[in-house]
């Protein structure tokens, strides 16, 4: 891997349904991961290929406003230079498949949520107990995202749910490629639910649409109140936030209402429950939360599961 | 640490604009980075170098342009700067903002041999 910024070298991996590993070499492409830099060792500091161009004048911050040197206003013949305008969003690839996820849920009547947290959160033990009563109700296909390990898919595997285990190597965040690599590897979930369980991660994760009907970022109470305005585009990002281990908040001295002060100054919009993955407390409004989101996004489905 | 999967998505852009306009040699590529957007621009830089190399994109300079971050503040009606997520309206103090402006990231423009 990079040392420097923890890039994975390529070596991110699907579990296919039985558990094995799909290692995808240099020919797959995932997304906004095309590891061009294979190979080129990790020693940054010997590639200086600027050539000429390297001099950053008199702004070394490199804050230049190309907006007040648009195309057209460079003099002919001063420069062989053109200017070419492109105007593309740097995630439109990543935007582009999470778009086509996004209509292969619509086109299953899936409801897909994106879960986010911080590691240790605990995403894996709050699913663990949702899954074991949703189940009953909704088909419900679970993907796992860690950069090692398949222990959480085994987890979720042991409730008798379907999970794929996405491994991103040295990754720090799923991408929508990988979501739709791992969705094919999953049964029919005809009208039911999917539930992505991100890498542990309250930073990366927030820029990469997934193809998700809307981001649940979990948020322990021992992680202390003021993480909305420490990390903003997580809770920015997300539709809902689970304040879990509630059942530790006054050991802890948690204060739950500046928890969502903070997180509705980042985003007055969020919704927010209290529960305990560990106890069971609060996770009747969650399942009706999930309820209503279902009735929302699919009528004909939520009636079929009434 | 996603500005290594940015930086690659740029080069991706790079690579198939070349493609299409037939260029060989990037000497400048321009992004506009809004204040509110998920990356910091100088990590952005030091990352772009390494995935650049050996690539149409080697030896070209990334410059920026940060957007402003805008918001709606809800209590006041009116378009207000906001430099972070977390900031109240500047004129209300209140925190009844939807942000309007500032999210993004995109390639300008190239300046191209």
């Amino acid at each position: 891997m990079c040392t420097v910024c923890g890039c994975s070298d390529g070596k991110a991996s699907i579990e296919d349904a039985h558990g094995h590993h799909h290692d995808h070499g240099d020919g797959h492409e995932h997304g906004g991961h095309h590891h061009h830099h294979r190979g080129h060792g990790h020693d940054h500091g010997h590639h200086h290929y600027h050539g000429g161009a390297h001099d950053h004048a008199p702004d070394e911050a490199g804050l230049l406003d190309c907006g007040a040197n648009p195309a057209g206003q460079k003099i002919a013949g001063m420069s062989s230079d053109r200017i070419i305008q492109v105007e593309r969003d740097i995630l439109g690839k990543n935007d582009r498949l999470a778009a086509d996820n996004r209509a292969r849920f619509a086109a299953d009547g899936v409801l897909a949520f994106n879960l986010v947290s911080s590691p240790g959160a605990g995403k894996t033990s709050l699913l663990v107990r949702a899954l074991s009563e949703l189940k009953a109700t909704f088909a419900i296909g679970v993907i796992e995202g860690d950069q090692q390990t398949s222990n959480d898919a085994e987890r979720i595997r042991a409730t008798g749910v379907p999970a794929i285990q996405v491994n991103t190597g040295k990754g720090c965040h799923l991408d929508a490629a990988m979501v739709g690599e791992a969705y094919d590897r999953l049964p029919w979930l005809n009208g039911g639910l999917l539930f992505i369980e991100n890498v542990g991660n309250l930073v990366c994760p927030a820029a990469f649409d997934l193809g998700e009907a809307c981001k649940i970022v979990v948020f322990s109470t021992t992680e202390g109140e003021d993480k909305p305005l420490k990390y903003p585009d997580m809770f920015a990002a997300s539709s809902l936030m689970l304040i879990n281990k509630i059942d530790l908040a006054a050991v802890l001295d948690f204060d739950v209402a500046q928890t969502i002060d903070y997180a509705r100054r980042v985003n007055p919009k969020i919704e927010v429950l209290t529960v305990s993955a560990r106890t069971g407390e609060g996770f009747a409004a969650f399942f009706a939360w999930i309820r209503k989101r279902m009735a929302a996004t699919t009528p004909a489905a939520m009636t079929a599961a009434e | 640490m996603h500005e290594m999967a940015l930086c690659e998505g740029i080069v991706g852009i790079v690579e198939e604009e070349a493609r299409k306009r037939a260029f060989t040699k990037v000497n400048v590529v321009c992004l506009e980075i809004g204040a509110l957007s998920h990356v910091a621009p100088e990590a952005l830089k030091f990352c772009f170098e390494a995935v650049a190399a050996r690539t149409i994109a080697q030896g070209a300079r990334l410059e920026i342009v940060e957007t402003p971050g805008t918001a709606w503040c809800m209590a006041c009606s009116k378009t207000v700067e906001i430099g972070q997520r977390y900031e109240p309206c500047p004129s209300c103090g209140g925190y009844q903002l939807q942000v309007t402006g500032g999210e993004e990231m995109r390639v300008r423009e190239l300046e191209v041999d």
